[in-house]
């Protein structure tokens, strides 16, 4: 029996704004499984993307425990959480954040230029990234060359380069039509299945949340729901 | 290594995307590397020339003028009045042990003539120790002998420009020239010297011996006295020395009481030489003040604008961050950009300060003289206002917080 991929125990986090204290996150304790395919949804201001962040290795809990894969995230330096990052995550971000004026294999790459791998390793590696997603012919176009989907499928490329154990997607399809959202979400299905990558998305889009097989619900800063289908 | 590389081709891309703004923040390196490469050529090149005429004079050189002594109330100064003796330039050379050759003489102004040709030059009294003081060689004919010094012969050394200007195409050897109406018979012809520190022409001179001058041209005043004498030491530690023992050598011989003034004076040649190096070095000076100033503007220029592309790319910063740049990987690209910048900055300046130089001396007539080092050290110094200015801008952008740069629009 193995240990779950992540433990989160009693998570708090609070913020300082000026003379009031804000909490977005109000005691958390939830754990996923290895290959789970996990929806986060809430309204905005109930600590969904803070708790993305703290997932991400982006952000330190005020309090509580974290462990991704056994490891913890407290008492690290800034540059071992980079770290981490680069090792054991993937990113999907709502508005793709790609480099405009770099081509698509040379985003795919970012991750492993960080991770000090040789130049003509990183090519084959981006390029079977690029393939994973159906983009192999797209490889030297510039962002500007793509369509939405298309940047958005560079983008999982370049979170899944790198192997990493948890793909964290925060609202994908959220700049998407319905129909390349459809696209998306069974691109995450595909490698979820294949690969048995654990993917963890936030949306607010019943719809889209319906692709996953396990649903999390947040308010004001709690787990009010947390269901599988 | 990979990130070094890979951190290179990502600033050169950053800085090719905006080529007019890279271009105008490099100008004030161009300036800066531009002035520091035409400071550095135009005093090496004055320094150069110094060192040459210094060369042309002989090394080591101490002269002992005679005069400024007393004469019923009425002072004469340096050189004047003949004071020296033969006698004391001979006791120079025996009791002094750091001069190695002592070459008395006395000069005057005289018009020469050449069938109906004449010039009038400076026509030196001297003996041949003088040439080999100054390291001047004969192009034809020879020097003269202690014969001719013993019996006062009428012979002469002409310099190049007293040659071209009396004989033109002609050899001079063994033809007579008339020195103040007496006839001298022309037997050797000195090399061409060129131009003393002074910019007076070293070529345009008469050497004949001492005792014919002093019997036939000069010396009918005060019989026996010579006006200069030139000494040189063994080696530059010693002028010192020699110099102190000279004045108290000729104090003695010259019975002059304590507290009574010499009646002569002695100078160190190098020395005077080296004062016309002052006006070089103002000029370096002035270009020196320009290149810092245009360094430190074209630093701030290279900070200004690598501050401006930080918060330009606090989005793209912040999308490596997420991925795993570590602060030093942020840093180093953002050093190598502006350090880029800088060199690229310096390369331009090199090229604009080396052509610049030539044209101002062309127009100047400055020596120049570029050198490896020069053009090293410029690069260096535009190497060192990159890293420098840009450090502040690469550091902040290395201690961005990635989520607020992904929220950046």
């Amino acid at each position: 029996m193995m240990e779950p991929l992540i433990q989160i125990r009693d998570l708090v986090k609070t913020y300082h704004l000026g003379e009031v204290e804000v909490q977005a996150l109000g005691g958390v304790s939830l754990s996923i499984e290895r290959s789970e395919f996990v929806a986060i949804m809430g309204a905005s201001g109930s600590g969904k993307s803070t708790f993305m962040n703290i997932l991400g290795f982006l952000d330190h809990p005020t309090r509580g425990e974290y462990l991704l894969d056994g490891r913890s995230g407290t008492n690290l330096s800034r540059d071992e959480l980079a770290e981490i990052r680069n090792q054991k995550i993937g990113f999907v971000f709502q508005g793709f954040n790609l480099l405009s004026r770099t081509s698509a294999l040379e985003n795919v790459q970012l991750p492993l230029i960080y991770g000090q791998i040789p130049s003509k390793r990183r090519k084959e590696m981006g390029q079977q990234a690029l393939s994973a997603v159906g983009l192999e012919g797209r490889a030297h176009h510039h962002p500007s060359q793509l369509s939405g989907g298309e940047q958005q499928r560079v983008a999982i490329a370049r979170a899944l380069v790198n192997r990493p154990s948890i793909l964290l997607a925060d609202e994908p399809t959220g700049n998407l039509d319905s129909k390349t959202s459809g696209e998306i979400m069974a691109i995450f299905q595909r490698l979820n299945d294949e690969t048995g990558i654990t993917i963890v998305m936030i949306t607010h889009e019943q719809d889209i949340a319906a692709y996953g097989r396990r649903k999390i619900l947040f308010r004001d800063g709690r787990v009010v729901e947390d269901s599988v289908s | 290594m990979t990130t070094l590389f890979a951190s290179l081709r990502i600033a050169l891309r950053a800085l090719m995307v905006n080529k007019m703004r890279s271009s105008l923040t490099m100008l004030g390196i161009i300036i800066g590397v531009g002035a520091v490469i035409a400071m550095i050529a135009v005093g090496s090149g004055a320094k150069k020339k110094i060192a040459d005429q210094i060369a042309s004079m002989g090394s080591n050189i101490l002269i002992v003028l005679s005069g400024s002594s007393t004469s019923g109330g009425m002072r004469f100064g340096a050189g004047t009045v003949p004071t020296l003796t033969l006698d004391d330039s001979k006791a120079i050379l025996a009791e002094i042990p750091g001069v190695r050759l002592v070459a008395p003489h006395v000069s005057g102004v005289a018009q020469v003539i050449f069938g109906n040709q004449n010039w009038s030059t400076l026509v030196y009294g001297t003996i041949p120790d003088l040439l080999e003081i100054r390291e001047w060689s004969l192009n034809s004919g020879r020097v003269f002998t202690q014969q001719d010094l013993d019996g006062a012969a009428k012979v002469c050394l002409l310099g190049k420009t007293v040659t071209d200007n009396l004989f033109g195409g002609i050899d001079p050897i063994g033809q007579i020239v008339r020195i103040k109406k007496v006839p001298f018979t022309v037997i050797g012809v000195l090399a061409p010297k060129g131009q003393s520190a002074w910019g007076t022409d070293q070529d345009d001179t008469i050497f004949v011996p001492l005792t014919t001058a002093q019997k036939r041209l000069f010396g009918m005043q005060f019989p026996g006295m010579v006006r200069v004498i030139t000494i040189q030491a063994r080696e530059p530690e010693v002028m010192k020395t020699v110099e102190e023992q000279i004045t108290e050598l000729l104090r003695q011989r010259h019975r002059i009481q304590p507290g009574q003034e010499n009646d002569f004076s002695v100078r160190n040649l190098t020395e005077v030489a080296s004062s016309a190096e002052e006006s070089a070095k103002v000029m370096s000076l002035l270009l020196g003040a320009i290149a810092s100033i245009s360094l430190i503007v074209g630093g701030i220029g290279i900070m200004n604008i690598m501050l401006v592309s930080v918060t330009e790319r606090t989005r793209e910063i912040g999308i490596r961050i997420a991925v795993g740049a570590k602060s030093k990987d942020i840093l180093l690209q953002f050093l190598i950009e502006s350090l880029a910048l800088s060199l690229a900055g310096g390369t331009l300046g090199i090229g604009i300060g080396i052509g610049g130089t030539l044209i101002l001396s062309s127009f100047t007539q400055w020596p120049v003289l570029f050198s490896a080092k020069a053009i090293l050290l410029a690069f260096f110094f535009a190497g060192s206002v990159g890293v420098f200015f840009g450090f502040y801008p690469a550091r902040k952008a290395s201690l961005l917080n990635p989520i607020e740069a992904l929220r950046y629009e």
